[in-house]
């Protein structure tokens, strides 16, 4: 420490929560309008195409917010966080798919991949959370490609590379009526019972991130993140609290992996397995803001709004500066990607503690 | 002082560490009693932080041992050591810097009241435990600074934090390695003042690493001398300042060259 710090601002009035609150009147605005306008999504933006984006926003927020518990809290670095949210989606497929389309198998289904995810989470965890991060995140990602090319060689089980479809329980039907007519012209139908069981699973979900994070167990985590030498220091287990919140985080993918099933009716490798997957989760946490929980709900809508909305914006753009020369061609819809890179990039050079972190002021 | 009856709060026996061909600590043999404060002091580079993180498991012996009240810790971690009642600051400021002050501090209650694993409460409406980790702030001055961030705060300030951290963990052996080190001459006095406390109105032992000697020889029950590793002096402050070994080990080259 060469010179000594200036001294630090006066307290701020809010930090009497510090953790637990979003901390920001914008911030809080922001989470306000996403968690409504996912609530109200069949009713404001009709249509197929957008009530499958709100859906996958909704599994998403799950599957980067327990993502953000290891990475953003613990500061761990694992790339298995897919695998988990594969086994999720092929426990809820096989189940649904071998046994019956009913909730009974839906249950079966869900629990059993628990069960694999959490073993197998626990025993990543006992072998590799003791040594040094890069090996851990060697091992995950040693056992994530392992996994994949299990999946996809199963194919007796899994269906291999085509995944699996199969039919989910009656009252999510698309073909399901709840209702006679429709409420405000929207058919009130199987497929909104379905958006909004996983809605209010992603809510529940969420709380419950929430509430692990700003408890004891939660600060533990932080100190581990911030100097696990002290953390170890002043008494705490650190292996064994890496290796409980590896449990949580692998537990919650897996059922984020059991509402993207639900929801697409379909388990494949490219929907739960992929690395693709996994470089999202890690970009829209680290968008949105690590070690937040929030970051992941505002970096999963960003994402997926300019994943679903970006390229047709840009063919809208593209067509309309025809006659000019060269912006046609740089805003072509097949650039899209390009841009989707451009953004990301001037979003961590000048949010380097994601939205969030920027929302609050740090 | 009458003899401690039964085991030591913390002895070492033959306790030695090798780096390559270096002999970092050797074979040294030390019992600490409850009640008392010794102070350990030598030249540096002479051992005293490597003996207090082999004391408090940062680092393996490689040969010797480590007993808390006669049981043998040296297999054991320093998370289990802590829990067994050793309690450590560290000479260079070791916190939690993206944590407020108050967080820090609450920590290391929560730690010793065995409430790490709590998963349902909120951890800011554990009043049991904020409320402690606040009566520990005041005692050291730092309320003032509870919702900063510790990284956040001026020198001083961190190592009072640093201090306060081994207070609130409340252990029957508290380690101060260099407690005043780069401290400003008016922030010294808080922290002696705690470990005066600690000496005077309980019956905790206390090891203390000091360079200054004014200081030693305030708090200090006994000194222990370390040179080249290796314990060459031990007993009563007067006796071992006035040493033929310490005047030459230790004090002597630094009253030559003043």
């Amino acid at each position: 420490m060469t010179a000594p710090a200036p001294a630090a601002a006066p307290a701020k009035g809010a930090a009497m929560a510090r953790s637990s609150a979003p901390r920001s009147r914008l911030l809080s605005a922001v989470l306000v309008l996403i968690f409504a306008g996912l609530a109200l999504a069949p009713f404001v933006f009709p249509g197929s195409q957008s009530l499958n984006v709100a859906a996958k926003i909704c599994y998403f927020i799950v599957l980067a917010a327990s993502f953000d518990l290891l990475l953003g809290y613990t500061g761990i670095v694992s790339f298995a966080h897919t695998m988990f949210f594969g086994i999720g989606g092929y426990g809820a497929a096989i189940s649904l798919y071998a046994l019956a389309p009913d909730w009974t198998s839906l249950a079966i289904g869900t629990l059993a991949a628990l069960v694999v995810s959490v073993l197998l989470a626990l025993l990543i965890g006992l072998f590799s959370l003791r040594v040094r991060a890069i090996f851990f995140a060697m091992i995950t990602l040693a056992v994530a490609s392992a996994f994949a090319i299990l999946a996809s060689q199963l194919g007796w089980l899994t269906g291999g590379e085509d995944g699996r479809t199969f039919r989910v329980p009656e009252l999510l039907r698309p073909g399901t009526r709840l209702m006679d007519g429709t409420l405000f012209g929207v058919q009130i139908n199987g497929r909104l019972a379905a958006y909004y069981l996983v809605y209010a699973s992603m809510v529940l979900l969420f709380v419950t991130m929430l509430r692990v994070v700003n408890s004891p167990f939660g600060s533990v985590l932080q100190a581990i993140r911030e100097n696990d030498f002290r953390a170890e220091a002043i008494g705490y287990r650190t292996v064994v609290y890496r290796v409980v919140i590896n449990c949580i985080a692998a537990a919650m993918a897996t059922l984020a992996g059991v509402l993207c099933a639900v929801w697409l009716r379909y388990t494949g490798p490219g929907t739960t397995l992929s690395f693709d997957i996994m470089l999202d989760i890690l970009l829209i946490v680290v968008i949105g803001g690590m070690g937040t929980l929030y970051g992941a709900v505002i970096g999963a809508t960003l994402f997926l709004l300019a994943e679903s909305y970006l390229q047709s914006l840009m063919g809208a753009f593209s067509a309309a500066t025809a006659g000019l020369p060269v912006l046609p061609q740089l805003f072509h819809p097949d650039r899209w990607l390009l841009w989707l890179g451009v953004l990301f990039i001037l979003s961590v050079y000048f949010f380097p503690s994601g939205i969030v972190g920027r929302l609050r002021g740090r | 002082m009458a003899p401690a009856p039964s085991p030591p709060a913390l002895e070492t026996r033959d306790l030695t560490i090798r780096f390559g061909g270096h002999v970092a600590v050797d074979a040294v043999n030390c019992a600490f009693h409850p009640g008392t404060l010794t102070a350990i002091v030598g030249p540096n580079g002479a051992g005293k932080t490597t003996y207090f993180n082999l004391i408090s498991g940062q680092l393996r012996p490689t040969d010797g041992q480590v007993l808390v009240r006669g049981e043998d810790v040296t297999g054991l971690t320093a998370a289990a050591r802590t829990r067994r009642g050793l309690g450590r600051a560290f000479q260079l400021t070791n916190l939690f810097p993206g944590l407020t002050v108050r967080e820090n501090i609450r920590l290391v209650v929560q730690s010793r009241r065995g409430a790490g694993m709590d998963l349902l409460s909120r951890a800011a409406r554990r009043t049991d435990l904020v409320d402690e980790a606040d009566a520990v702030l005041a005692r050291m001055s730092l309320a003032g600074r509870r919702d900063d961030l510790a990284g956040a705060l001026p020198h001083g300030d961190q190592r009072k934090l640093e201090v306060a951290m081994l207070a609130a963990l409340e252990p029957d052996v508290f380690m101060f390695d260099e407690p005043t080190a780069g401290m400003s001459v008016d922030e010294v006095p808080t922290i002696l003042d705690l470990i005066r406390r600690i000496k005077e109105t309980t019956d905790k032992t206390v090891l203390l690493v000091e360079h200054k000697m004014d200081v030693v020889r305030q708090l200090a029950d006994r000194i222990i001398v370390l040179h080249n590793g290796a314990l060459v002096a031990d007993g009563e402050p007067a006796e071992v300042i006035a040493s033929p070994i310490v005047q030459e080990a230790y004090l002597g080259g630094a009253i030559e060259h003043a």
